[in-house]
């Protein structure tokens, strides 16, 4: 059971061993607050559609499983993005477009699809846990590289430092997030964290 | 191979080709290109004076130690081929001569290590290091790299615009005598036409690098800019066209094999540069046709392919059919 929870974090992590949801993962990771928000937003929604799917898992038809997935992770979707506009505009503002588009993130229909209509709640949950913790902890990897590199220092939700160099700007743009995660894939590689 | 040698005496060698042997390899040539180089250099320092010299033993030390250290990690042996002496020292002639210290050395350490080591180094690498490392600093430091002073001005001196930024933004020409012999404002070592010449010359004679690259490269920049109505030999003498055409794009790594091949890289990237120069938000834009060239070379040499010895239209049809 508890493996079902770490499983997520680094043997099956979402970005650097199953390379899904990297759309937003190249796209966010350019602050940790970004990642962070992206990270949590991600989860909740992760952990009730695994929730609902897996309750459901008898009850959905075959045929038309993948729009029952989807119908039920974007009812999630638009809650978390409702309430990201109502109490953190700023985040929603900066995460943009990438907060709808968790509805087809394959993250979570990938694990709707392969974990939660297959298992028992109770594992769902702590899968949808280890995954989307997995998923967050790999965000902020990136992200604490590339603003650090690319900002001249780190902020998290106004607290923070400046380092005393003018920031390499190369790494906050696109280029930047496919090197930065590149390179940690293979150092992770080279290192034996992941195969 | 030594096997072979050994085999004379019964005066049959049976060996895998290529059967002509000649006595070169990748150090000589390496070498043969940093003498190639010093013209160069020398009128770079020649011109803009210490700080030149500075940047250029900086990029070249960074260069060397990053692959030695990147080759320790890769439990991969290091030999003093001169290749990392090539890449930091032709970074080092494509900065302006006033950046801080530590701009040639990030450089070169994002030349050596993201240009060439990652793609599994020496031969293995898709894009000019040299380049890369430009590219990159280019981009995060935009301020610094567009800083260039008049000749013979020392560090302080007042602050001058490259011939290709005088024309693009003031539209004033520069005399083509002061661009032939580099007396004017730009990187250290693409402003002397002729040392650049002088140098290429060796190699030419050589046949270390084919004639084909800088000659279609040149060539079509030359006819562009002429039927487009510019000052075609302005074009050609000003910014790093010459230093880029002779010594990057020649690259034996990152440019195609094949003869045709060649040409075709030298035509596109002219017609990058014509397009960037004339058209772009910049005023040079050489180093990114040839970067953007080096993108296609694996394309380039797939369709370029020469036929076996005897082929013909027929031999040619059947093999592409078995594919």
């Amino acid at each position: 059971m508890i493996k079902d929870f770490t499983n997520g974090i680094v043997k099956v992590n979402p970005i650097f061993v199953l390379a899904l949801g990297l759309c937003p993962t190249l796209a966010i990771s350019t602050s940790i607050d970004n990642a962070i928000g992206m990270g949590a937003s991600v989860i909740f929604v992760l952990l009730f559609s695994n929730l609902i799917i897996s309750l459901l898992r008898n009850v959905i038809p075959k045929e038309v499983r993948i729009p029952c997935f989807i119908v039920i992770i974007a009812t999630f979707v638009t809650i978390v993005s409702f309430a990201l506009q109502a109490y953190l505009p700023a985040l929603n503002e900066s995460l943009g477009i990438y907060v709808p588009l968790i509805t087809v993130n394959c993250i979570i229909l990938g694990r709707a699809e392969a974990f939660a209509s297959k298992n028992p709640v109770s594992r769902s949950v702590l899968d949808a846990l280890g995954i989307g913790l997995g998923f967050t902890l790999s965000l902020i990897m990136i992200s604490i590289i590339r603003e650090l590199l690319g900002s001249g220092g780190i902020s998290v939700f106004g607290y923070g430092f400046t380092l005393p160099f003018s920031p390499a700007t190369f790494f906050i743009m696109p280029a930047g997030a496919f090197l930065v995660m590149g390179l940690l894939l293979g150092l992770f590689k080279k290192v034996g964290v992941i195969r | 191979m030594s096997e072979d040698l050994n085999e004379k005496d019964e005066g049959f060698i049976v060996s895998a080709s290529p059967h002509i042997r000649k006595d070169i390899s990748v150090e000589k040539i390496m070498y043969l290109v940093i003498l190639a180089l010093m013209p160069t250099t020398v009128a770079g320092i020649y011109f803009f004076g210490y700080h030149a010299l500075f940047i250029i033993i900086l990029s070249v030390l960074s260069a060397l130690i990053t692959e030695f250290l990147i080759l320790k990690v890769r439990k991969k042996e290091f030999r003093m081929d001169g290749s990392a002496i090539i890449t930091g020292l032709l970074l080092a002639l494509v900065l302006p001569p006033t950046v801080p210290w530590w701009v040639p050395v990030v450089g070169a350490v994002f030349a050596i290590a993201i240009g060439k080591q990652v793609f599994g180094g020496l031969g293995q690498n898709i894009f000019n290091p040299a380049l890369v490392g430009r590219a990159f600093l280019m981009i995060c430091w935009p301020v610094l790299m567009t800083r260039w002073i008049v000749p013979f001005g020392g560090t302080d001196a007042i602050t001058a615009a490259t011939p290709l930024n005088a024309l693009k933004l003031h539209h004033i020409t520069t005399p083509s005598i002061q661009l032939f012999l580099g007396n004017v404002g730009g990187c250290i070592g693409e402003t002397s036409a002729i040392a650049i010449l002088i140098g290429a010359s060796i190699l030419l004679t050589l046949k270390i690098i084919d004639w084909r690259i800088p000659l279609s490269y040149i060539g079509t920049v030359f006819l562009l800019m002429f039927f487009l109505g510019q000052d075609p030999i302005f074009h050609v003498l000003a910014g790093g066209l010459m230093l880029g055409a002779f010594f990057m794009a020649t690259d034996y790594v990152t440019g195609p094999i094949t003869r045709w091949g060649r040409v075709i890289f030298g035509i596109g990237a002219g017609v990058f540069v014509v397009v960037f120069r004339l058209w772009g938000g910049m005023p040079e834009g050489v180093c990114y046709s040839i970067l953007l060239m080096n993108a296609f070379t694996p394309l380039i040499d797939r369709y370029v392919k020469p036929s076996p010895l005897g082929w013909g239209k027929k031999e040619r049809k059947i093999a592409e059919g078995s594919k």
